[in-house]
C-alpha cells in the first residue's frame, strides 16, 4: 500500500464512496432514475420523428403534387403533409400551432403561410421549400443543373430527440447527485455527531471538504461515461467534436450544485430538511433549465427567467459541445457563469453554516 | 508538566450554567475519574478540555497546549470516545477503525489488532448499523484509543457494556494507564471508579464537589461501619450490649451491628466467640456520591 492510500483524504474519499455505493437509494436517484428518463425520452418518444415539419397544402399545389418519385421522398422526410380545402381554417390552423405552415400555389408563385413562434420550424420551412421551387426552376428548363446539392444530416437545429434529452438530463442528474451529496452528507454528519468526530482527529476541513468534491466528482464522471455509453449504445446518440468540453463543464457544474446542497445542507435542520429542500431548489429548475424538454418554444420572459438558473447555462453548454458541434470557445461563458454561482452560494452556505444542530 | 490544566472553567446555556467555575489538575499518567448526577456537567467539561466546546470563561490547558481554538498539534496526542457513538454511514466495524486509524497515520495491521483488543474480529465484517449497542460502543473505544494516544478522554465508555466486556475493559484501560498514559473517563459505575481511579471528581450542578482518591473520599464521608452476624448466634440484646454499637437490626440473614469502631466491636465478638459468619461493611464511594449529591432525580 503506498503512502498515498494511507492519507487521511484517501481514507475519507474511500469511506464516503463506499457509504454511497451502499445507499441503494442514492444510487437509485443518482443513475437509475435520469437513465428512466433517458430511456423514455429516447427510447419510446424518440421512436415517433418529432422533427417532422406539419404542412398543410390548401387545394392543388402542382409543385408538390408533380414532384418526381426521388423527390417527393425527400419532401416527406422533412414534411407531414395534410390536405386542406379550406384556406382561412388551415390558416388557422397554423395561427393555433396544430400545423407549422400552410401551404398554397397561386399560378407560378407558391405561398407559405407559418409563424414565428417556432424558429428552427420556420427556417426549416423555408429552406426547403425555397430549394424544391428551384429544383422544380431547373427542371422547368429541360437543362441538367449545372450544380447540384447533397444533403448531408449533421444534427444541428433539427436534434433529434436523444441528441437533445441526452445533454438535460445529464444536466439534471449531475445537479440532483451533487446537490442531494452535499446536502445529505452535512447534516447526517452533523446528524451523527460524525462532524464533531472528526473535528478531534488531525484532519482539517479541507481535507473533509476535499474528499467529499472528490467523491462527488467522480460519481458525477460516472453519470457522464454511463449516459453517453448507454446513448450511444442503445439509442444512437453521436456526439460532435467538441464533447470533452463537457466534462469541465461537469465539474464545474457539480461544485455549482454542491454549494447549493451545503446552502440546503447549512439552513436545515435535519437530513430529511436538507434534502427536501435540495429537491424543491433542483427540480423545478430542472424544469425551467430545459433538461426535460426544450424552452425554445416558451415565452421571452421564462427564457429570460431561465437565464438566472445555474442549470439552463450547464444544459446549453453541454448541447452546444455535445450535439449542435460548436467549438470549446461555446463552453466558456456557462463555464464562467457556473464558476461565479458556485463561489457565491459557497460563500453564502460557509456564512451560515454551523458544526452543531444546536 | 500536568496533563491538564484548568483554572475558572465556565460553559453557560441560556440561563442554565453546566460548568460553573471549574479548577482541576491532572498529573500525566493518572487515572481519573469524572462522577455526578445526569446533567451534572461532566460531558460538557469533558467537551471543553478536549477542545471541542468554547468555554464561556476559563483557561483549559493540555499536555500543556492551549486547547480552544482546535488546536492541531493537540489532536494527534489525545483520543476521545465522545458520549454518543458516530460512525461513518454503511461502513463495516473493520472498514470503520482503518478509516479512524487512516485520519491518525497509523496502518491496517495496528487497526486490526484493536479490533481484536475489544473482541469484535467476529464482528469486523458488520456493518456499524448492524452492531449491538455494546459492540458499537466498544467499536467507538477502539477508534479512541487506534493511535495509542498520551491522554484518552472516555465519556462512559462502560455505559452499554455486558460484565464481561466491563471487566475486560477494564483490564485495557488499567493496562495503557500502566503504559504511562493518563486517562479520564466519566461513570456512573461506583465500583468502576472505584477499582480503576487513582483520583475521583465528584461533580453536581456544574461545580466540582470532591477531587480526592477513593479512599481519601470514603475517610472524609466518616461514615459507620456495618457488621452482619450470622443468625442465631448473637441477640439483638447481646448486641447493643457491646461497647461501641450505636444501633442494632435483625433481619433473615442475622443481626446487623452499627458502629464507628469496627475493630473495637469485631475484637469483642472474638473476645465472646461470636466470629460465625462476620462481614464487616465499610462505607463506599457510592455511599460519599449519595451523601454529597443528594437522592433526588436531576433534570
Ligand atoms: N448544547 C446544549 N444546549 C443547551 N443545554 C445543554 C447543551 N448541552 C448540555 N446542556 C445542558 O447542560 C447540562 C449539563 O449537560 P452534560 O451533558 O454536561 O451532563 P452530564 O453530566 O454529561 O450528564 P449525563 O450523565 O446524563 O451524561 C444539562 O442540564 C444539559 O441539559
Ligand atoms: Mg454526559
Amino acid at each position: 500500500m503506498s503512502r498515498w492510500q494511507q492519507s487521511p483524504f484517501w481514507a475519507l474519499s474511500v469511506a464516503i464512496l463506499r457509504g454511497f455505493l451502499r445507499d441503494k437509494a442514492a444510487v437509485f436517484f443518482a443513475v437509475v432514475f435520469p437513465l428512466m428518463f433517458l430511456v423514455l425520452f429516447g427510447g419510446i418518444l424518440g421512436n415517433q420523428d418529432q422533427s417532422k415539419v406539419e404542412l398543410v397544402q390548401v387545394g392543388a399545389v402542382p409543385l408538390v403534387d408533380d414532384l418526381p418519385k426521388d423527390a417527393r421522398t425527400a419532401f416527406q422526410q422533412t414534411f407531414e403533409v395534410e390536405h386542406a380545402d379550406d384556406r382561412d381554417a388551415a390558416l388557422a390552423k397554423v395561427r393555433k400551432g396544430d400545423a407549422d405552415v400552410a401551404i398554397e400555389q397561386r399560378g407560378g408563385q407558391l405561398v407559405a403561410h407559418y409563424t414565428q413562434t417556432d424558429q428552427v420550424k420556420a427556417a426549416i420551412t423555408q429552406g426547403t421549400l425555397r430549394a424544391f421551387v428551384d429544383g422544380a426552376n431547373v427542371a422547368a428548363t429541360g437543362q441538367p443543373p449545372a450544380y447540384s446539392f447533397t444533403a448531408e444530416a449533421v444534427e444541428d437545429d433539427s436534434l433529434s430527440v436523444i441528441q437533445f434529452v441526452t445533454p438535460g438530463l445529464l444536466g439534471w442528474a449531475v445537479a440532483m447527485s451533487a446537490a442531494f451529496g452535499s446536502a445529505a452528507t452535512l447534516q447526517g454528519w452533523r446528524q451523527s455527531k460524525l462532524l464533531r468526530r472528526l473535528q478531534l482527529a488531525p484532519v482539517g476541513t479541507g481535507t473533509i471538504v476535499g474528499a467529499r468534491v472528490a467523491v462527488t466528482l467522480l460519481i458525477a464522471f460516472g453519470q457522464l461515461a454511463i449516459f453517453l455509453g448507454l446513448g450511444a449504445a442503445a439509442f444512437g446518440l453521436t456526439l460532435t467534436g467538441s464533447w470533452w468540453m463537457s466534462i469541465p463543464l461537469i465539474a464545474v457544474g457539480t461544485l455549482c450544485f454542491m454549494a447549493i446542497g451545503l446552502l440546503a445542507g447549512a439552513l436545515a435542520k435535519t437530513t430529511e430538511g436538507a434534502v427536501n429542500l435540495a429537491n424543491f431548489l433542483v427540480l423545478p429548475m430542472a424544469f425551467l433549465s430545459g433538461s426535460f424538454f426544450s424552452l425554445d418554444g416558451a415565452p421571452a420572459w421564462l427564457q429570460r427567467l431561465s437565464d438566472l438558473l445555474p442549470l439552463k447555462h450547464l444544459n446549453s453548454g453541454m448541447l452546444d459541445v455535445m450535439v449542435r458541434g460548436e467549438g470549446p470557445a461555446a463552453a466558456l461563458a456557462p463555464l464562467g457563469i457556473l464558476a461565479g454561482f458556485a463561489v457565491v452560494v459557497t460563500l453564502l452556505a460557509a456564512r451560515l453554516f454551523r458544526w452543531e444542530t444546536t | 508538566m500536568s496533563a491538564i490544566h484548568v483554572t475558572g472553567l465556565t460553559k453557560r446555556y441560556g440561563d442554565l450554567v453546566a460548568v460553573d467555575g471549574v479548577d482541576l489538575d491532572v498529573a500525566e499518567g493518572e487515572f481519573v475519574g469524572v462522577v455526578g448526577p445526569n446533567g451534572a456537567g461532566k460531558t460538557t467539561l469533558l467537551e471543553m478540555v478536549e477542545g471541542l466546546r468554547q468555554p464561556d470563561a476559563g483557561v483549559v490547558e493540555v499536555l500543556g497546549e492551549p486547547a480552544w481554538p482546535r488546536n492541531p498539534r493537540l489532536q494527534p496526542r489525545i483520543g476521545v470516545q465522545l458520549q454518543a457513538s458516530s460512525f461513518f454511514e454503511r461502513l463495516t466495524a473493520r472498514e470503520q477503525i482503518r478509516t479512524f486509524a487512516s485520519l491518525y497515520g497509523v496502518g491496517r495491521a495496528t487497526a486490526d489488532g484493536w479490533l481484536e483488543r475489544v473482541g469484535l474480529t467476529d464482528k469486523a465484517e458488520s456493518r456499524v448499523e448492524d452492531l449491538s449497542g455494546g459492540q458499537a460502543q466498544r467499536l467507538s473505544i477502539a477508534c479512541a484509543l487506534v493511535h495509542d494516544p498520551e491522554l484518552v478522554f472516555l465519556d462512559e465508555p462502560t455505559a452499554a457494556l455486558d460484565p464481561q466486556a466491563r471487566r475486560n475493559l477494564w483490564d485495557l484501560l488499567s493496562s495503557i494507564n500502566d503504559r504511562g498514559r493518563t486517562v479520564v473517563l466519566t461513570t456512573h459505575y461506583m465500583d468502576e471508579a472505584e477499582a480503576l481511579c487513582d483520583r475521583v471528581a465528584v461533580m453536581d450542578n456544574g461545580r466540582i464537589l470532591r477531587f480526592d482518591t477513593p479512599a481519601a473520599l470514603v475517610r472524609g464521608l466518616d461514615a459507620p461501619a456495618r457488621i452482619r452476624v450470622a443468625p442465631g448466634v448473637l441477640s439483638l440484646a447481646q448486641a447493643a450490649a457491646i461497647p461501641g454499637v450505636t444501633e442494632t437490626r435483625e433481619d433473615g440473614d442475622g443481626v446487623v451491628l452499627v458502629t464507628r469502631d469496627p475493630a473495637g466491636v469485631v475484637g469483642a465478638l472474638a473476645a465472646s466467640d461470636q466470629l460465625d459468619g462476620v462481614a464487616v461493611q465499610t462505607a463506599t464511594l457510592e455511599d460519599v456520591f449519595l451523601s454529597l449529591t443528594g437522592r433526588e432525580y436531576r433534570a
